[in-house]
């Protein structure tokens, strides 16, 4: 990015000028969601897989936010997803038939428990915080499982009522509604989030990420950072969970399950940490070879799964965005700044 | 009916078996600070092989323990060089990627060869009946298993306080840097210790068929209880360890048999309560940096 810049005296200025650049809307991006919204005339038939893959990319944005630029490990982020899934569906269930409002309210409780659990897990070094997000997960499971009047436990939530969208936009079965509705959902809160990225308040979470002492020592105040990165991310996924429940009508236990969690950490780690678009990458990618390749078996489906993670965490360090960006790279500084 | 003194010994059993898996776990946690969530696939291969023998090959139950316990040593040397040794000095993250992708290629490959179901072991009869002691019935298997974790606690602890090795391993824990600058090779010391310790998880995986199951999703059920037993213990202390494993064995144990309908939820809570009440594990060693 500094490549393409006019060439400036001052090292201060110069890097001024390249954070300005980073915050501006580029081609790629802007074609990108563009690509999303033509999606809809495209593959009409696919819409409701479509939305799942957005659900999924959102989801995967929210790991994204505390595992690739805050640097926190987590095997339950899971949790977060099926709470709101479940605060969705059981508002959906017992007469709350507002999308909207469902939505609200799943962001909110997924909040609550963000926030709540956020203490416990900063309080140790990586190993601790992968055993108390595992614990949280595993304990939410159990929850769902054992309170089955509620639940439906392993039966799955059933007689979810949706209403129709704004009181005028029923969703249909072929899911063109629900796509519409998933993008705008899932564009705001990129937007949100991409702002928060590029902003003062994002640079300090990356600070952390590498260097904790020297973050302190420029005075970014760590906990207070972690924590509510940490809230922001539940709310997220939380949002996620409702958005799956409202499309799908329906929610399984395993939306709590650590296979999730793993699986979500396969795909932003397929696309590409800290790179924003990483996790809608990866989620297209791993939910069509998943639609592809589990129906032949589930067990060989788990085993190239296995094998592409010891792959790309040996050899593919950055995932495919991140793969993408560095030939962007490499191409700017061989051929100067075209643009 | 069980008596509370008979669910304390099945407890003990229990734990017994989880300290034999976890223990390799916790030297190599300490040791290296490398986070290997697929340490139960040790456990794992364990199990299978001696399933493996006792039905097809004919052999007999006390004949394929020790082989069990070399053959998994053996197996972890190899992934070890291959898989584990180029992350030694990267992120905790990708460690914890590159096990989960193990834990799920074990899981297929258990799947592939052995079908979904458990697996059963008939022991020897030796082992097969039951001890009354003032009024409690006694398994001779469980307090065989009981024997076998005292044996090697036992063997650990003399090996590791009494021995030259056993004193390399501790300078290393304490002190990477400083035993390396001392002339220790760390890497060495590393990998012997690694494979004993994948070893021992392989002996327990074998002598515990019949008391925790074996099916393909074992490293994944048992992750937890791994970790936790670790963690609680405190990485790199043997006894430490020992206390977690019978702890959470007994608690497990007991609330399995007085409360069913809260099931696991105790050990989850007890997990997450005693990591924020011991951030350094029960008999943690404090690490010097």
């Amino acid at each position: 990015m500094s490549g393409s810049a006019p060439p400036v005296s001052n090292p201060s200025e110069s890097r001024w000028q390249a954070l300005r650049a980073s915050e501006r809307w580029r081609a790629p991006e802007i074609a990108f969601w563009v690509g999303l919204a033509a999606v809809y005339f495209v593959f009409p038939k696919h819409l409701l897989f479509a939305s799942q893959i957005l659900i999924t990319g959102l989801f995967a944005l929210s790991l994204d936010l505390i595992l690739g630029f805050a640097g926190i490990v987590t095997l339950g982020h899971a949790a977060f997803f099926g709470l709101g899934a479940y605060t969705a569906g059981l508002l959906g269930k017992y007469g709350v038939h507002d999308p909207i409002v469902e939505l609200v309210a799943a962001a909110a409780t997924a909040g609550l428990l963000g926030y709540a659990s956020s203490f416990l897990v900063l309080r140790g070094g990586d190993l601790a915080r992968l055993m108390i997000t595992l614990g949280i997960g595993l304990l939410l499971f159990e929850l769902a499982n054992q309170a089955s009047d509620l639940t439906g436990g392993v039966d799955g939530l059933q007689g979810i009522e949706i209403g129709p969208l704004l009181g005028v936009f029923s969703f249909d079965f072929l899911g063109k509604v629900a796509y519409l509705y998933v993008l705008a959902v899932g564009f705001a809160l990129f937007v949100l989030v991409r702002a928060l990225m590029v902003s003062p308040y994002g640079l300090s979470l990356r600070s952390i990420r590498e260097n904790p002492r020297r973050a302190v020592a420029i005075g970014v105040p760590i906990r207070a950072r972690l924590t509510n990165i940490y809230t922001f991310a539940a709310v997220i996924a939380g949002v996620a969970g409702a958005l799956l429940t409202q499309t799908t009508q329906f929610v399984a236990m395993d939306v709590f399950s650590f296979q999730r969690s793993a699986d979500l950490l396969i795909i932003l780690i397929i696309g590409g940490t800290a790179t924003l678009y990483g996790g809608f990458v990866g989620a297209a990618l791993f939910l069509v070879a998943q639609d592809r390749l589990a129906h032949l078996s589930p067990e060989y489906w788990l085993f190239w799964l296995g094998i592409l993670l010891i792959f790309t965490t040996l050899f593919l360090e950055a995932g495919v965005v991140g793969g993408l960006l560095r030939i962007e790279t490499l191409l700017r500084r061989r051929f100067g700044g075209w643009r | 009916m069980l008596s509370l003194l008979g669910v304390l010994f099945d407890g003990l059993a229990y734990g017994a078996l989880l300290f034999l898996i976890s223990v390799g776990l916790s030297v190599t946690l300490g040791l290296m600070g490398f986070i290997n969530l697929s340490h139960g696939v040790f456990a794992m291969l364990g199990g299978y092989l001696l399933v493996t023998l006792m039905d097809r090959a004919g052999w007999g139950y006390l004949a394929c323990l020790p082989l069990a316990f070399v053959a998994t040593g053996m197996a972890s040397l190899v992934l070890e060089r291959t898989l584990y040794r180029p992350l030694y000095r990267s992120s905790h993250l990708k460690q914890v990627l590159l096990t989960v992708g193990i834990i799920f290629v074990a899981v297929a490959a258990a799947t592939y060869f052995w079908g979904p179901g458990q697996q059963r072991v008939t022991l020897p009869e030796a082992l097969r009946g039951r001890l009354s002691v003032a009024g409690v019935d006694l398994s001779w298997y469980r307090l065989f298993l009981i024997a076998c974790g005292a044996l090697i606690t036992l063997a650990l602890v003399f090996g590791l306080e009494r021995t030259r090795f056993g004193a390399r391993i501790r300078a290393s824990v304490d002190a990477h840097r400083t035993a390396e600058a001392m002339g220790i090779h760390v890497d060495r010391v590393f990998q012997i210790t690694f494979a004993i310790g994948s070893g021992l998880a392989g002996l327990g995986g074998a002598l515990g068929v019949n008391v925790l199951g074996l099916d393909p999703y074992f490293a994944l059920k048992y992750l937890s209880y791994f970790l936790l037993v670790v963690v609680v213990g405190g990485p790199g202390s043997v006894l430490g360890t020992l206390l977690a494993a019978l702890l959470l064995g007994v608690a497990d144990t007991t609330g399995k048999y007085y409360v069913p309908q809260v099931g696991p939820f105790v050990i989850y809570f007890a997990m997450i309560v005693l990591l924020l009440a011991f951030p350094e594990g029960l008999l943690g060693r404090k690490k010097a940096k």
